[in-house]
């Protein structure tokens, strides 16, 4: 079970003078229960190379294959291959439309074609699964508030049960408790349902604190695939790209600068806190 | 989805591109006017000479004049039949009991040149002018119904706001049926009923957003002291450069042949 991604290109405008390229030579495999995140400056392409995996837009050139099948072959059913690769678009607003929040919820599954229960069963299901409570099933999904209009949002999608979820920037907009709220909810969906992520963001803290591997994107070409902290070390690069690594890193750098010898690679606040503490627990026993 | 274009402007530079759109305006309408009094071979001499000579100095390629011709053919088709059967007169030959005659032809003829003089000379005009030019020019010339009250001011700055909305709810368009395709939807197959009831999760959506970036507008035009036409200046005045005079020397020329003929 994987997505795999092999030479992938896109031309805007094939044919014309405006020819341009917005994705170039991309390939990737993406394993069964992987976290990815997909970083990169706005206008780097990975909104574009997501549609690609659940045939949104179909390349230029270049093959996707989804569990060894090629999306793009003659017969091959797209509309099922999208309700196993789901894809939660960055605004709620572009898909709610229902009378309230349940029914809303309840289009996807309706789309598969199943039964009335058990239609209503995974819309429950969903809905529990991002954390909204039920007193907010019975309302019009367009009087919640922004984070709740998310969470409907990618509720809509898992109803579908889908084996992938590819999340286009779940957290722009939010305030930092809705964030951490919502990000942990779907790190919930990858440790306990095994679902396999992908995390588009531009948010390298979001992105360091719940992938194992990150993909980063410029100018519609890949340029790293690791784990966040071998990209991370990259630093420099990422800055030349208009990214950053997590601020964190930067405070870590400065203060090994100022001879402070923390070990390891600390990408993340927590392992910042446990290093410094160490040394200070160590620094403590000698006075 | 994306090949909605508005208007048809073609952009390249050519002295008719540069002209005021007032100019052009006025031109169209000179050319209208002048094919309705047209009733004569030499007549309609001079205004195909006057169409080539502004459509090679538009350096707009020919086929995108014709395109126009198109949604016209229907029209243009009964309308050419009416005048060919329906006119009495001398027979030239039979076709069951529709008669055919001279002046049948004739009329007919001059009725299929009319008409597509008509298309090609305003599809002139809209290719060489941007849809802003052209509600600028419209404000402008129509500038004296305002002492008769009527709001020329607010009316093409409706115009203007909605040419400008149109790419950015086509785009919207797209990025919503997408987001529901992801959902599953299905916007093509299905008979006509279903097809419609398919629309419901794009068109929902799709007028939220316009209300909302509607309300939006208005508030930031409210936020900039906006209040309407009075007083209000603009930053790209309509101007006539020496051209327009010329141009409008060659109008009332071609009129004046025109009514001559």
């Amino acid at each position: 079970m994987s997505i795999k991604a092999d030479h992938i290109n896109y031309l805007y405008g094939e044919g014309t003078a405006f020819e341009q390229y917005a994705l170039k030579d991309v390939s990737f495999e993406i394993e069964d229960g992987q976290f990815i995140g997909l970083i990169g400056h706005t206008g780097s392409g990975k909104s574009t190379l997501i549609q690609h995996l659940n045939g949104l837009m179909r390349a230029s050139s270049g093959k996707i294959y989804y569990n060894g099948e090629d999306i793009d072959q003659e017969g091959y059913d797209r509309k099922a291959l999208r309700s196993r690769v789901g894809l939660v678009f960055q605004y709620p607003e572009h898909q709610l439309f229902e009378v309230d929040v349940f029914s809303d919820v309840c289009f996807g599954p309706k789309n598969q074609g199943l039964s009335q229960e058990e239609i209503q069963q995974r819309a429950k299901e969903a809905l529990m699964q991002v954390g909204l409570k039920e007193q907010f099933w019975g309302q019009s999904p367009f009087e919640l508030s922004g984070g709740q209009k998310r969470r409907v949002a990618i509720a809509g999608v898992l109803a579908m049960r889908p084996e992938v979820l590819i999340l286009d920037e779940p957290t722009a907009g939010l305030d930092p408790r809705g964030r951490d709220e919502i990000l942990d909810e779907i790190s919930k969906l990858h440790t306990e349902k095994k679902m396999t992520i992908v995390l588009v963001s531009h948010s390298m803290e979001d992105i360091a604190r719940y992938a194992d591997r990150i993909l980063v994107m410029s100018h519609g070409e890949k340029v790293f695939d690791a784990p966040p902290k071998e990209v991370f070390r990259h630093y420099k690069e990422l800055e030349q790209i208009g990214l950053a690594a997590p601020q964190i890193t930067y405070v870590v750098q400065r203060l090994r600068e100022q001879g402070i010898s923390l070990d390891g690679d600390i990408t993340t606040v927590k392992e910042a806190t446990t290093a410094i503490l160490g040394l200070l627990g160590k620094a403590g026993s000698r006075v | 989805m994306r090949e909605i274009t508005l208007g048809q402007y073609y952009p390249v530079d050519s002295v008719l591109h540069r002209l005021d759109p007032r100019t052009k305006l006025f031109g169209t309408m000179v050319f209208i006017v002048s094919l309705f009094v047209a009733d004569s071979l030499a007549a309609y001499g001079v205004a195909t000479v006057f169409l080539v000579l502004a459509i090679r100095l538009s350096k707009v390629p020919f086929s995108f004049m014709v395109r126009g011709l198109k949604a016209i053919l229907f029209l243009l088709l009964i309308s050419v039949s009416f005048n060919l059967f329906l006119t009495p007169g001398t027979e030239v030959f039979r076709i069951g009991f529709l008669k055919v005659t001279w002046e049948g032809l004739r009329l007919a003829g001059f009725m299929a040149l009319r008409l597509i003089y008509l298309v090609i000379g305003s599809s002139v005009m809209t290719l060489t002018t941007t849809p802003n030019e052209l509600t600028d020019g419209l404000e402008r010339s129509l500038g004296f119904l305002k002492h008769v009250g009527v709001p020329v001011h607010e009316i093409s700055m409706m115009m203007s706001i909605a040419l400008r909305f149109i790419p950015i709810l086509v785009e919207e368009t797209d990025k919503i049926m997408k987001a529901q395709m992801a959902r599953g939807a299905d916007f093509e197959s299905g008979n006509l009923l279903q097809k419609a009831k398919s629309m419901v999760p794009l068109l929902v959506p799709l007028f939220i957003s316009a209300f909302r970036r509607a309300t939006d507008l208005a508030m930031a035009m409210e936020a900039r002291c906006y209040h309407g036409g009075a007083g209000r200046t603009k930053m790209k005045p309509l101007r006539y450069a020496g051209r327009d005079y010329v141009t409008y020397l060659v109008y009332v020329l071609y009129l004046a042949g025109m009514i001559c003929l």
